[in-house]
Formats: C-alpha cells, structure tokens, sequence
C-alpha cells in the first residue's frame, strides 16, 4: 500500500508556517512598536533611574531595589501599591479606578502595577517605603503562643540590619509564589538583626497555613520592609492607652518594649480582648513588667470566659472595659491594632473620653 | 445574500449573545455600569471585525486549496490571540486615547468564545469576504446592544432587594434568559 505522505506533511506545514508569521509580526511589534527608548524615572525630586520603557513601573521599581508593598504580585487586584505619579503617568486607567479615593485622583495617585513607562516620569514616593529593603533571614525559633498563634523568630542573614519604627509591619514571601503577606513586627526596634511576627492560623488562609504547618526552625526566609504608618510617635510625652487582642498584640509588644528600653516616664495602659483564658499569651511577662514599671497598668479581658478558667479580672468586650476603666484626660494617645469593628467601637469611647482623633493611631487588619 | 439582511438578522433574530449565548463570561462580569459595558463591546465588534477579515483569505486562500480546513479550529484561536496582542501594541504605541476605552478590555477577550464563533460561522454558512466583515461587525454591534441593555437593568438591580442565593451572576443569568424570551420574538423576521 502506498502511503501519500503529504496529508501529514501539510498541515504541520502550514500551521508551522502561520505560526511563524504570526510570531514573526509580534517580534517586529515588540522590537519596534513596543519599545519606548530610555526613559527617567525620577522619584522624590532627586534619584533618578535610566530604564528601558515599555514595562509597569512596579517592576522597575522592584529591579531597583525600592519595595513598594504590593500583595498581589502586579496583577492589580489588591491595591497595595499606591504612589504619586507627579508626571508622565498618561490617563488613568479603569483598572485602578476602583482602588483609589476620589481624594487620590485629585494628588495623582497611581497604581504602580498598572502605570507604564513610556515616557520620563516623574514619582513621589514617601521616605518610609524607600527604606524598605529585602532581608534574607533563617527561622531561628517558632513557639506557640496559644492554640492557633505562633511566634517566629527570624535571624537575618549576614550582617544585614533592620531600621524600623515600633508598630510597623514586614512581608513575608511565600517561596515560589508571588504571594505576599503582611505581619507588624512584634520585637523591639533596638534588636536590629532579628525580626519576631506573631501568626495566627487563618482558617483557609494560604500564608497562615504555610507558616504553620510547613516552616521549620533552619528554613530560609524572604522578607520586606519595614512598611506602615502606624507606629510610636517618639516626641510625643502623652500618656498612652494600647489596645490590642490575638496577633493584635505584635506591634503593641514592640510599642511597649520599645518604651520600656527608652525608659519613657508617661503612663501606658495595655487593654488586651480575647475570648477565654486559652486566648490569653505573655500575660505574667506583663503582670512582671505591671510590678517592675510603675507607669505600666495591664487590662487583660475576657468576653466569654469558661467555667474552669476561674477568672477573676474584668469580663466583657474590651472595649465595656475601655468605658469603666478610661478617665476623661485630653493629655492622651492611643495605639489601636485589631479587627475594624474593634478598632471603630474604641475610637468612639476613646474620643468620648476627650482623646483628640488625631491622637488616635490604628492598624486595621 | 443582501448584505442589510445580514446585519438587521445579527443584531436581532441571530443576535450572538441572546440567540447563541456566546460571550457569556464579559457578558456576566463586565455588565455591571454601563460605561465599562460600552467600553467591552466597542473592543468586541473591533476585534471581531478585524479577525473575521483577517480568517477569511486565511482559510479560502491558504486551506481551502492546500485541502487542510480540519486546521482551522486551531489557526483561527492563534490568529486571533496573536492579533489582539499587536493590536494592543499599536494603539497603546499610536492611540493613547482608544487605549484608555479599549487597552483594559482587548486582552480579556482574546480567548473569548463569541470571537471565534464568528469566525467559525462565517465558515460554516459559507459567506462571501463582505458578507463575512459585515456579519461580524453585525454581531460585534449586537453583543454590544445586548450587553448595554443588560448593565441599564443591573444598574437599576443596585437598590432591588435580591435573595442572597442570586446576588450577582445568578440573577443576571436569569435576566439573560428573559432577555433572550424576548429576542425569540424576533425569530422568523428574517432568515440567514
């Protein structure tokens, strides 16, 4: 039987031939039509970056080494990575629209994932992000705190040191994914070569889950930052009220070791919400802080307790104890870090308690 | 075949999206104003124009005569992805302004399902080049006119008070449906 090769010789022929036509016309698209020519970003007035347009601005700024907080990876769907674009951003584009204020529109608030550089452009970016870095570190210690939080402890690689402000959050990379995930930093801003988070289990929750049931004492560990602008204003002598439950408490920690290492002389109230006794953690390092530091006063609260818990302290939602406990006093700050409803209740009593709004800082999560 | 024909029968009795249910996935999920609605189907009649012009001499001139039309499937959903990509070069490079109404929407359909039905129907009811570029621009036109009419009535849904099973694409798949009852009675006025 004779076999006519052909019928398989063609159509391999042809697709192969269409194939590379078409990918012929996309090279040529790419070389010159896609191409932008060397362009400047400018940021803060001052450095200045030669690029090679054609790309989002985020990965250059990536390339650069300058971490803008970004938790999608660029694909423009969670809204981290705002700044100003001053000029050469081109029009805004309905994929940011739905993650920017009117008042953002208004001071040319971009996502950097969706501008493109196709000419000099010119960015503001706030001083506490160009200070983000990338910190390669080791899990040196992971405890448990209470059923569903754990205590990391990371031990930054070589003799790379960490700047930041009690109260602000790092990143942790999840390894081989683009994924991102925002943890405050739970140690006091003197230790500069380690870095503690405290992670509560999120029931479903990818990052939560890889650290707990994955991460290991010796694993090598990605992180960026530091990022946030809730954190310890260190000029002010206020007397200062804290609120904090869960992982709530990481920042407030830091807060609070931070003023105890600086020896402030302002009265400090820690209100801690958590439902029953087995929520509670470093509660008698408090109580011994509470003995040793006059001007330290520890609330622990507790809205459901158990019957073989035999608690004896104050009962009910952290912030009916706010209500009892708050005198009316102007001369006040306050650090709130917790879930939103929480943070909404006790922004109201503590402004009904004379606090000035602006004295208020929160970290809503 | 009278050309007017074609398009009143794209836009009304074979309209692609209420007669066919092709798009359906932008019909669903980019329905909810009317201005990004506009802004997705001018982006669907350009690019169902532009390929269906461009797979015509594809397949009359290269595999109609080579005998290899079983490729067609393939080549069409290439010629369609590799053209929505130089089409987004060249007016994100030259057109800034058709980029802001457009650029968002062209990647999106690049693998829709309407794109290549057009192409395939042209195939299947054996229409001439004109024919072809003016049954797709029809049909661009009519997934437009249905998507339009969806987001005016999902936009009047804001304030309606929706069980909570059928918030979102439920409701608007039952909306399709009845959309689609009513484009029924279209049926019969012509014929293609």
């Amino acid at each position: 039987m004779e076999l006519n090769y052909m019928i398989f010789i063609t159509p391999v022929l042809v697709m192969v031939s269409i194939a590379a036509a078409l990918a012929g016309l996309l090279a040529f698209a790419d070389k010159y039509i896609a191409s932008y020519g060397e362009c400047k970003i400018v940021i803060n007035k001052g450095k200045e970056l030669i690029v090679e347009g054609g790309n989002a601005l985020l990965s250059y700024l990536v390339d650069n080494k300058i971490f803008i907080p970004s938790a999608c990876g660029g694909k423009g769907t969670c809204g981290y990575c705002k700044l100003k674009v001053l000029e050469g951003g081109g029009p805004l584009l309905p994929t940011e629209t739905p993650y920017l204020t009117k008042q953002e529109v208004l001071h040319s608030v971009r996502l950097a994932c969706q501008v493109k550089i196709k000419r000099d452009v010119e960015l503001a970016i706030p001083e506490d992000l160009l200070a983000a870095e990338q910190f390669k570190s080791v899990i040196e210690k992971i405890e448990d705190l209470t059923h569903d939080i754990k205590r990391f402890v990371f031990k930054l690689s070589g003799s790379s040191k960490i700047n930041f402000k009690a109260g602000q959050y790092v990143q942790f990379c999840i390894p081989d994914t683009t994924e991102f995930r925002a943890y405050s930093i739970a140690s006091d801003p003197g230790t500069k070569d380690r870095v503690e988070l405290m992670v509560r289990l999120v029931p479903g929750g990818l990052c939560s889950t890889y650290m707990h049931e994955a991460l290991e004492v010796g694993d090598e560990a990605c992180l960026t930052g530091p990022y946030g602008e809730f954190f310890l204003q260190e000029n002010s002598k206020k007397d200062i009220i804290c609120v904090g439950g869960g992982c709530g408490m990481a920042p407030i920690k830091s807060i609070i070791n931070h003023l105890f290492a600086t020896n402030a002389a302002q009265n400090i109230t820690y209100f801690f919400g958590a439902r029953q006794k087995k929520d509670l953690f470093y509660t008698e390092e408090l109580e011994r802080f509470e003995k040793k530091h006059k001007n330290f006063e520890f609330v622990p609260a507790l809205s459901e307790p158990a019957k073989e818990d035999e608690w004896t302290g104050e009962v009910g939602f952290i912030t009916q104890v706010m209500q009892k406990h708050l005198k009316y006093n102007k001369n006040q700050e306050a650090y709130l870090c917790g879930p939103p409803p929480m943070i909404d209740a006790a922004i109201g009593i503590l402004t009904s308690k004379g606090i000035n709004i602006n004295d208020i800082y929160y970290d809503k999560f | 075949m009278n050309l007017f024909v074609i398009f009143f029968a794209t836009l009304f009795t074979h309209n692609i999206a209420l007669t066919y249910f092709l798009g359906m996935c932008p019909f669903i999920s980019v329905s909810r104003s009317i201005k990004t609605a506009l802004g997705m189907g001018l982006a669907v009649v350009f690019v169902m124009t532009v390929t269906a012009a461009i797979n015509w001499p594809i397949y009359y001139k290269i595999l109609v005569p080579l005998e290899v039309e079983f490729l067609y499937y393939v080549l069409f959903i290439i010629t369609i992805a590799a053209l929505v990509q130089f089409v987004e070069m060249v007016t994100e490079r030259f057109l800034p302004v058709l980029q802001v109404t457009l650029g968002v929407f062209l990647p999106l359909i690049t693998v829709n399902c309407a794109i290549l039905g057009v192409s395939l129907f042209m195939v299947l009811r054996k229409y001439s080049y004109l024919e072809s570029v003016v049954f797709a621009f029809g049909s661009g036109v009519g997934w437009t006119i249905a998507i339009i009419a969806m987001s005016g009535i999902r936009s009047k849904l804001l304030f309606a008070d929706i069980p909570e099973a059928l918030k979102g694409p439920g409701i608007t798949m039952i909306i399709a449906s009845i959309m689609a009852l009513a484009f029924m009675g279209f049926a019969g006025m012509v014929g293609i």
